[in-house]
């Protein structure tokens, strides 16, 4: 630790602290365009402008200049630095008269205006007139995409957007060509961009040059109003923020927290906001000679009631989809329970997790922000890229730092980091080629669905449990982490929604083990014909094709939910917009239909409900944390064994923009899918 | 400068000869593992000396994926530097110094020159042979003015001189590279070999010659300083009579 001094404050900083860092710690706002604490440092901007005492007689760059560059007084005295002097405030405006001569006055028409950082900062550092006489620079717009739209005249050249693709999203997309004057920032001869993380890109421009292409000219951004809500997009659980004008989602941006998502989120994650407005179910339909009429609630629910009435217990059956929340899973719960049913699953991917097998079985157990403290990487049976682009961009990151070995088995794929490419399948998994290089004391396991949802799921997982535990590692550190594809899963596996003793899996209910199906949100399953599906959900996707009766539920934006991330992390997420027309929330239709079958649920409130919860399930109670799996669990695993079958692992998700009901009724999810599709077969010629 | 784009008309392919494949090779096993991307400039650069001196968007992927570099990386170091040519530039392509000294000693003419028989800068000239293109300082200012012609230097040009030159490189007859009057690099010009014992050049008369302006004036200020005191004594005599 450092003495500084920072406008006659004294502080102790670490001696690797900027000099911008170490005005923060003291209290100083220091303006800034092209720096950011999640990039590397550029120091182009010049508007972090401070005064060095004893250093050269000019403006130091605070974001350039760390504490331990500064020599001490004459008298040993700590340096002295001041962010508030003359001196200090002529050379900002200095820096910001140069920005403005060649920034366009379009502030009226300009989507960033009222979150733009130089709208703001010129207001502290702007003079009201120009003294600038000549011709403006102009710059032609690029195409970087489908999801950000360019207008290069406002371009500051802060380089946030290049550096960001450079460094976290690894795919290199932008870049500036020219110099001086002539500097332009653009990718490779205008094509889009690769990343699955480039929306980012729009919030870190400072300006109004990078913004959101599909949220061109709709809102201001104090129109809107904010919610601070959770992503279920994957199954890492980003938090986010909607904002909503009246009952529209406007858009959807990242919130910070460290522990999951730092400040990204993923394209999925920003841009499915279009996806909830259109193919939506707003009010109940039913089945009749092959085609489906809108009906009434009562209607709806009295066909269900005649149906489960007419037939027994062990012949009905419910699944789970991919982006319930817990509530309403724990509620179906109970209520196939009330029914006499064990026959339940939220595992509609067929997935051989269990949660007989204790919690750390089935959680990514090194949690996600233990990655950045991880020394070696296996990864087995996953795309981490399209499976959770953000945790990808994290391990990334662990990467950069250096000295982190990582290992793929499985299908090889770009994932933005170099990675030893070890076998296709089962058979080097069970090989000693999985042991870690020596002195490892944080081996991480990473297990994808890609592995999981096979016939010999179980068997790999044993195996992929035993591999974890050959590794060893520190105490207290578990290696073992399975990557969840769905945000609903963990929740389910937490609640015990899983086949009772004797119950029917997922595979057997959609095969025709069972007459009656309620189906939750399940559209991602092909169920055979002949049983008598009831379908709760959003959007008028597969599941929706195949129901006898679709009552209508509500979005993850229109719903109070509860949602445990892959690293079993619980988070609560509150409403933001309501659901369409007659949709409801789906933890009241359950409520409802109980009543009319003759089951009523022990709860009229959702406060009442989670109370049931929490008794039922105590850690469901403990929000933002997470109740960790117990270690001796992923033993019992590894003594499982099993053969597996030696066929090459596979992906789980294919096409990354539309993994769910909500992204494939989004018209951009669609054109990012096709931008995709189409690099990737002309990777192939 | 201004804003530098690829060529509208860019060829199907591009590939290294196989001599210089070895040359990049050898070039590339240069730097240590991880950082192959420092070979990039010497790449293009035999990219563009193989291609007509231009680079055709062809030779900067292929230049990306020899060194494993993102495409726009490439691209980004081939519009920053303006010793890359983004468009033909003709089988001559002419750069001529216009800085101060070649200005001093006659630039000028040999842009008229220029401009009257290829015409405007970045043109390549109808018979496809020149194109040329004003620069900043080359480091040849003792032979000054001088143009570099692909990757050789031309110097003591004189419009004359030059034009010869041109047309003798039109019609693919040898020329002299280096200095047009015949001096060996910078040396002094041919007959004037002894200069440097010519004794005017050592007596002040020559060189160091402005410093005499400096003696001249403080003569001058001490003979006025005299006078005035003079002058000063013979009035302070006359008011005692």
């Amino acid at each position: 630790m450092t003495k500084i001094i920072v406008d006659d404050k004294e502080i102790d900083v670490p001696a690797e602290y900027t000099l911008l860092q170490a005005c923060e710690e003291a209290g100083a706002e220091i303006p800034r365009f092209c720096f950011h604490e999640r990039l590397s440092i550029a120091g182009n901007c010049r508007m972090c402008l401070i005064e060095v005492k004893g250093g050269p007689p000019k403006p130091a760059a605070s974001c350039a200049m760390a504490v331990r560059d500064l020599r001490p007084g004459p008298n040993g005295e700590p340096p002295q630095v001041f962010t508030n002097t003359p001196m200090v405030k002529k050379a900002r405006e200095g820096v910001m008269e140069f920005l403005l001569i060649n920034h366009p006055l379009d502030c009226p028409i300009c989507d960033q205006g009222g979150e733009c950082d130089l709208q703001d900062q010129a207001m502290g550092y702007g003079i009201d007139t120009s003294r600038y006489h000549e011709n403006k620079r102009a710059v032609e717009d690029k195409y970087i995409g489908p999801l950000v739209k360019t207008s290069m005249n406002r371009c500051i050249h802060c380089t946030r957007c290049v550096r960001f693709t450079a460094e976290v999203a690894g795919t290199g997309d932008m870049g500036a060509t020219g110099r001086g004057e002539d500097m332009e920032i653009t990718t490779y001869l205008e094509t889009a961009m690769t990343s699955e993380l480039q929306g980012n890109i729009a919030d870190l421009c400072p300006v109004g040059a990078l913004l959101p292409k599909p949220q061109n000219f709709r809102a201001r951004p104090w129109e809107m109003q904010k919610t601070e809500g959770i992503d279920v997009m994957d199954a890492l659980g980003s938090n986010i923020r909607i904002d909503t004008r009246g009952r529209e989602v406007m858009r959807i941006l990242p919130r910070v927290n460290d522990a999951v998502n730092e400040e990204w989120i993923s394209d999925k994650t920003r841009q499915i906001v279009d996806g909830l407005k259109t193919q939506r179910l707003d009010r109940p339909y039913v089945r009749e000679s092959g085609k489906l009429r809108a009906a009434s609630w009562q209607e709806a629910f009295a066909v269900v009631a005649s149906k489960v009435k007419a037939s027994s217990p062990e012949k009905i059956g419910a699944i789970a989809g991919d982006l319930a929340t817990v509530e309403e899973m724990f509620s179906l719960k109970l209520l196939m329970d009330k029914l006499g049913s064990k026959n339940i699953d939220c595992r509609q991917d067929g997935t051989k997790l269990d949660p007989r097998n204790g919690r750390a079985s089935y959680l990514f157990n090194s949690t996600i922000a233990g990655i950045d403290e991880a020394d070696c990487l296996l990864i087995v049976g996953s795309n981490p890229r399209k499976e959770a682009p953000v945790l990808n961009a994290r391990i990334r990151k662990r990467w950069l730092k250096g000295s982190f070995m990582i290992g793929v088995i499985g299908e090889k794929s770009d994932l933005t980091y170099e990675y030893q490419y070890m076998g296709a399948g089962a058979e080097t998994l069970t090989s000693s080629a999985t042991k870690p290089p020596e002195g490892a004391k944080k081996p991480m396991l990473v297990i994808g669905q890609g592995a999981l949802v096979r016939a010999d799921g179980a068997a790999l997982l044993a195996a992929a449990a035993k591999v974890s535990r050959a590794a060893g590692g520190a105490d207290g550190w578990n290696g073992f982490n399975v990557l969840h594809t769905a945000a609903s899963r963990v929740g389910g596996l937490d609640i015990g929604f899983v086949p009772g003793e004797g119950g029917l899996d997922v595979a057997a209910m959609a095969k025709g083990g069972v007459d009656i199906l309620f189906n939750l949100g399940a559209d991602e399953i092909e169920i055979a014909p002949g049983a008598f599906v009831v379908y709760l959900g959003t959007h008028g996707d597969k599941g929706a094709h195949r129901a006898d009766v679709i009552l209508p539920g509500a979005a993850y934006t229109e719903k109070s939910g509860t949602y445990v991330n892959m690293e079993g992390r619980v988070q609560m997420s509150p409403r933001a917009a309501f659901p369409p027309g007659d949709a409801r929330e789906d933890w009241a239709i359950l409520r409802a239909l109980s009543g009319v079958l003759g089951q009523a649920l022990p709860f009229d409130s959702l406060m009442q409900l989670r109370k049931a919860l929490y008794e039922a399930v105590p850690h469901m109670a403990r929000v933002d944390r997470i109740e960790a799996g117990d270690v001796t669990d992923i033993a019992k695993l590894a003594a499982a064994g099993g053969a597996p079958t030696s066929a090459p692992f596979k992906n789980a998700i294919e096409d990354f923009y539309l993994t769910n009901p909500i992204a494939r009724a989004s018209a951009v999810m669609a054109e990012c899918s096709a931008l995709a599709n189409g690099r990737m077969q002309q990777a192939a010629e | 400068m201004t804003v530098r784009r690829l060529a509208q008309k860019q060829p199907e392919s591009f590939d290294f000869t196989p001599e210089n494949k070895v040359w990049c090779e050898r070039e590339i096993a240069k730097y240590p593992k991880g950082r192959q991307a420092s070979a990039v400039i010497p790449l293009l650069w035999k990219a563009q000396a193989q291609h007509q001196y231009w680079l055709p968007q062809r030779a900067i992927e292929k230049v990306g994926q020899m060194l494993g570099m993102p495409y726009i990386r490439v691209l980004e170091i081939a519009t920053f530097y303006s010793m890359f040519n983004l468009e033909p530039v003709g089988k001559h392509f002419i750069q001529m110094c216009g800085t101060t000294p070649c200005m001093l000693r006659g630039s000028n003419d040999i842009k008229a020159v220029l401009e009257k028989r290829i015409g405007e800068q970045r043109h390549v000239s109808a018979d496809g042979k020149f194109a040329w293109l004003e620069v900043e300082c080359l480091g040849a200012c003792c032979n000054a003015p001088m143009v570099q012609i692909n990757d050789d230097y031309y110097e003591d040009l004189t419009p004359e001189n030059f034009n010869k030159l041109l047309d003798d490189l039109a019609e693919g007859k040898p020329v002299k590279k280096g200095s047009q009057i015949g001096r060996t690099s910078s040396e002094p010009e041919p007959g004037k070999a002894n200069a440097l014992n010519d004794a005017t050049l050592y007596d002040g008369s020559v060189v160091g010659s402005w410093q005499q302006r400096f003696a001249e004036a403080r003569a001058a200020e001490k003979e006025a300083a005299e006078k005035a005191a003079a002058e000063k004594a013979a009035a302070a005599a006359a008011e005692k009579k």
